[in-house]
């Protein structure tokens, strides 16, 4: 993938099992979010193919992406500021529903029971993602924590198959990450597979059934925890960029 | 919930029914409800403009060309070929529409000063193109001989009849409006607002909400442009100029742009401020309009409905100070 | 027949004439759009009344007061300026919660207000003045060139010169570059941000009102010409490149080109729709610009 003639990514092939929880790992600036900008559809790889469930998908944009059932969330935490924190997920719901503009102008009576459906599912998910108090509060009010955990919420309203998770414990307290972590199985439980950056070596440790590994746009490991955390490539990219020591 | 509630409506919906039988006891305010059609009229297009930019988060600075292609396909298809005025309104929204397309979808995938300006320039040529084929629309001299509206027989030949005809097209429009806003197409157009990529992230398609938000507001700026045609039964292209889409913005930033009331309000304000109270101004009122606006967005970026929560925000201050 | 094709020839050297003539107008609108961009990445929409300001001040100095132009020119240059001055510090900074849209709202109030007060203050008749080295045409390959388009060409190439120095070699004007670069960084390092954004103003203002001084001995000059010259400025902008000096040289010479040979050869009356339409092709098929680079343009703040 290059940018302008800046390399960001190369030669990237793997794959991910349905149903598993895999993560990518490497220093800043390996380009793991822009692996997940690409999956996602934000926007397309220059070269290469990108396939779900069998389909190429990489020249699609990223609504239709969503459609098919690639959700995510973001490194920066996007939120809807304007709206509640239920509003936040009801939007989440978006896709899975069907209504036109004018059948909303005239409030028809599928629309009113489809907003009710929205409404009771968006319930659901708070609760889910323990949040359910805090429905009527503004998104922008929570803290750090439970915006992390709004934004899993939201993503999950898509029904996702696929659910992309950009740094789900950064910048989080040690309950906080307990949380997040176990949200995470609880997600894989109901048979979500779960693709993850992470830099918290101890989540992704917990939680993760494969890891791969960049490093300068490159992939260079592959495969269960333990041989990652043993891997001499690895450690070396590692060591090499001074800041990256959270194991 | 974004909770519009029902009261307030209901009362300004009382009010409206109720205002021509006072101001025809009280001399001084005689020539209100002539001023109300404009105020009406207006409000179709700020509504409209304030859930453009608003809820949308767009902006849109040349809405006079849509006022505009509303009363010139009106006024040519009544006048020169006597058609029906209320076939050839809607004529004149789907004109506006088509045009709102072509124009929207390159558009709106600018942003910030890009789009102001694509629609800035829009504006204007369209406001060009008006001036410049005198055949069709008589040039800067204007079109007269516009037929006025009648149903069944029933003529709107007062101003009191058309009052009503102007305020039931109101009413009916900012219900559906409120009706939009507060669904989930409403919540879509609020979370692109917020944040496009997480939009299109949750599968909401950015651009397809955009030009049909856009397009909506054309329509409702072509249909005023058509009721504006048949009661002053003339126009000429200077109504639709750069300056009445600076109008516009004033009363959308005067009322309050992120509420749907503020578009009913600052097309109120405007339009009093316009015919009545800036007039020993005269042309210079320009420069009143201009240090509103200025004032508006430094010192009451929320606008007019905004005031209501200040006055919240300093008594709860008070409180938990005293 | 070899008479008719030498006409055509020399109308069309006239159009181009004409049209780099104009078109250096707009670049210098263009500059000074590119010099507030680049500092606080604001659309100033009252960049045209800077120019329109230049040409009535000038009128009104030179000929109402009947001061010499060599004492009137620079006069008005500071007269500008200092209203450009004023529309930093009465528009732009006291706004608490600048927002694209709020900022493009307060350049436009400022521009409505200053064109009331132009209209006040002179009317609504176009005004001449007198061309800086006379009226008699130079007659070149059939073409007829007003020395008054050497004055506008020539000032386009000095600021351009001065400028390249300024920022290149002065430490204010390097100073103004880092502020363009990151303003954040530009104040940790000591910076006066506010500072350089006034400055920044009062540049454009002074350069939009040597536009409005040179043009008007051929074009005239009145209140109301200040929102076509900001749009045609802006075309030129987004032709060439936001924040691209080159590019807004040659965004305007080419948009001055385009305009003229549109007017001369199919409609006077839509003259001014060219502009607009080379405006909108920009901005729909390579917003850009033609020195500009998709990446950064995507990379902007907005």
């Amino acid at each position: 993938m290059a940018f302008g003639g800046l390399m960001a990514l190369i030669n990237i092939h793997f794959n991910v099992k349905e149903g598993m929880v895999k993560a990518i790992i490497g220093p800043n600036g390996a380009g793991k979010t822009t692996l997940f900008n690409i999956i996602t559809g934000t926007f397309p790889p220059t070269e290469g193919v990108v396939r779900f469930m069998g389909r190429p998908i990489q020249k699609l944009k990223a609504h239709e992406i969503a459609e098919l059932g690639i959700s995510r969330t973001f490194q920066t935490i996007e939120l809807f500021g304007n709206m509640t924190v239920l509003e936040n997920v009801m939007v989440g719901c978006h896709t899975r529903a069907r209504s036109s503009f004018i059948a909303s102008g005239l409030q028809l009576p599928h629309v009113k029971h489809k907003e009710e459906q929205i409404r009771a599912k968006a319930m659901e998910i708070l609760k889910f993602v323990g949040l359910a108090e805090k429905f009527s509060e503004s998104a922008d009010s929570l803290p750090l924590g439970e915006r992390k955990m709004l934004e899993i919420g939201r993503a999950l309203a898509t029904e996702p198959t696929l659910l992309c998770l950009d740094e789900p414990a950064a910048g989080l307290n040690e309950t906080e990450t307990e949380k997040a972590s176990s949200l995470i199985n609880a997600i894989k439980e109901k048979g979500i597979t779960v693709l993850l950056v992470e830099h918290d070596m101890k989540v992704v440790m917990n939680i993760s059934d494969e890891i791969m590994v960049l490093n300068y746009g490159e992939k260079i490991a592959e495969g269960l925890s333990e041989e990652i955390q043993n891997n001499p490539k690895v450690i070396e990219a590692y060591l090499g960029s001074s800041e990256e020591d959270r194991a | 919930m974004l909770r519009i509630r029902k009261l307030p409506i209901i009362i300004f919906a009382l009010f409206i029914i109720v205002f021509p039988w006072v101001s025809r006891l009280i001399p001084v305010i005689q020539n209100y409800p002539d001023l109300m059609i404009f105020a009406g009229i207006y409000s179709l297009i700020t509504i409209g403009l304030s859930l453009l930019m608003g809820y949308a988060g767009q902006i849109s600075l040349g809405q006079a060309a849509f006022y505009g292609i509303g009363a010139y396909v009106s006024a040519i298809l009544t006048a020169t070929y006597g058609l029906n005025p209320w076939f050839c309104m809607i004529i004149g929204m789907i004109v506006a529409a088509i045009v709102a397309v072509l124009v929207g979808v390159p558009s709106l995938k600018l942003k910030g000063h890009y789009l102001a300006m694509a629609t800035l320039a829009f504006g204007i040529i369209v406001f060009i193109i008006f001036n410049e084929e005198v055949e069709w629309t008589g040039g800067p001299d204007g079109m007269s001989g516009i037929p006025g509206l009648s149903m069944f027989g029933f003529a709107f030949d007062s101003v009191e009849k058309y009052y009503y005809l102007v305020w039931f097209f109101v009413f009916s429009v900012f219900v559906f409006t409120i009706n939009v806003i507060q669904s989930r197409t409403g919540r879509a157009l609020r979370a692109i607002h917020a944040s496009e990529a997480a939009s299109s992230a949750m599968g909401i398609n950015v651009s397809r909400f955009k030009v049909v938000v856009f397009v909506y507001s054309a329509i409702l700026a072509s249909l005023a442009g058509s009721l504006y045609a048949y009661y002053l039964n003339f126009i000429n292209p200077s109504t639709f100029d750069l300056f009445f889409s600076i109008k516009l913005l004033i009363m959308i930033a005067l009322g309050g742009m992120h509420d749907i009331w503020g578009a009913i309000i600052g097309a109120f304000l405007i339009t009093f401020l316009s015919f009545e109270w800036l007039h020993f101004f005269g042309e210079f009122e320009v420069i009143v309009y201009g240090v509103i606006l200025l004032l508006v967005v430094i010192f009451l970026p929320q606008g007019m409905v905004g005031i209501p929560k200040i006055f919240k925000g300093l008594f709860n201050r008070k409180v938990s100070n005293g | 027949m070899p008479m008719e094709k030498i006409t055509f020839a020399n109308q069309l050297l006239q159009y181009l004439i004409t049209g780099l003539t104009v078109g250096s107008t707009y670049a210098m609108v263009a500059i000074g759009f590119n010099i507030i961009y680049n500092v606080t990445e604001i659309i100033n929409f009252a960049q045209g009344e800077f120019v329109m300001l230049g040409g009535l001040v000038m009128v009104f100095l030179h000929v109402a007061a009947g001061l010499p132009i060599v004492l009137a020119f620079p006069l008005t240059v500071i007269i500008v300026t200092l209203v450009g001055m004023l529309l930093d510090r009465l528009a732009i900074r006291p706004i608490r919660q600048p927002s694209v849209l709020t900022l493009i709202i307060a350049t436009i109030a400022a521009s409505i207000i200053i064109k009331g007060i132009a209209m006040f203050i002179w009317g609504k008749d176009p005004f001449d003045l007198p061309a800086f080295s006379g009226r008699n045409p130079i007659h070149f390959l059939g073409a007829v060139i007003q020395p008054q388009y050497f004055w506008i060409i020539g000032f386009l190439i000095v600021i351009v010169i001065l400028l390249t120095l300024f920022f290149e070699k002065t430490i204010i004007g390097k100073a103004m570059s880092a502020c363009a670069d990151n303003p954040d960084a530009a104040s940790l390092v000591g910076i006066n941000v506010k500072r350089m954004i006034l400055l920044s103003f009062a540049l454009s203002a002074a350069i939009g009102a040597v536009a409005g001084i040179t043009i008007t001995p051929i074009s005239l000059m009145e209140y109301d010409r200040g929102a076509m010259l900001a749009i045609k400025g802006f075309g030129a902008v987004v032709l060439g490149g936001l924040g691209s000096f080159p590019g807004a040289i040659l965004g305007g010479l080419i948009l001055g080109t385009i305009e003229s040979f549109g007017a001369g050869l199919i409609h006077s009356g839509y003259k001014d729709a060219f502009a607009l339409i080379v405006l909108l092709g920009a901005l729909f098929l390579r917003p850009s610009g033609l020195l500009g680079s998709i990446e950064v343009s995507k990379f902007k703040r907005f």
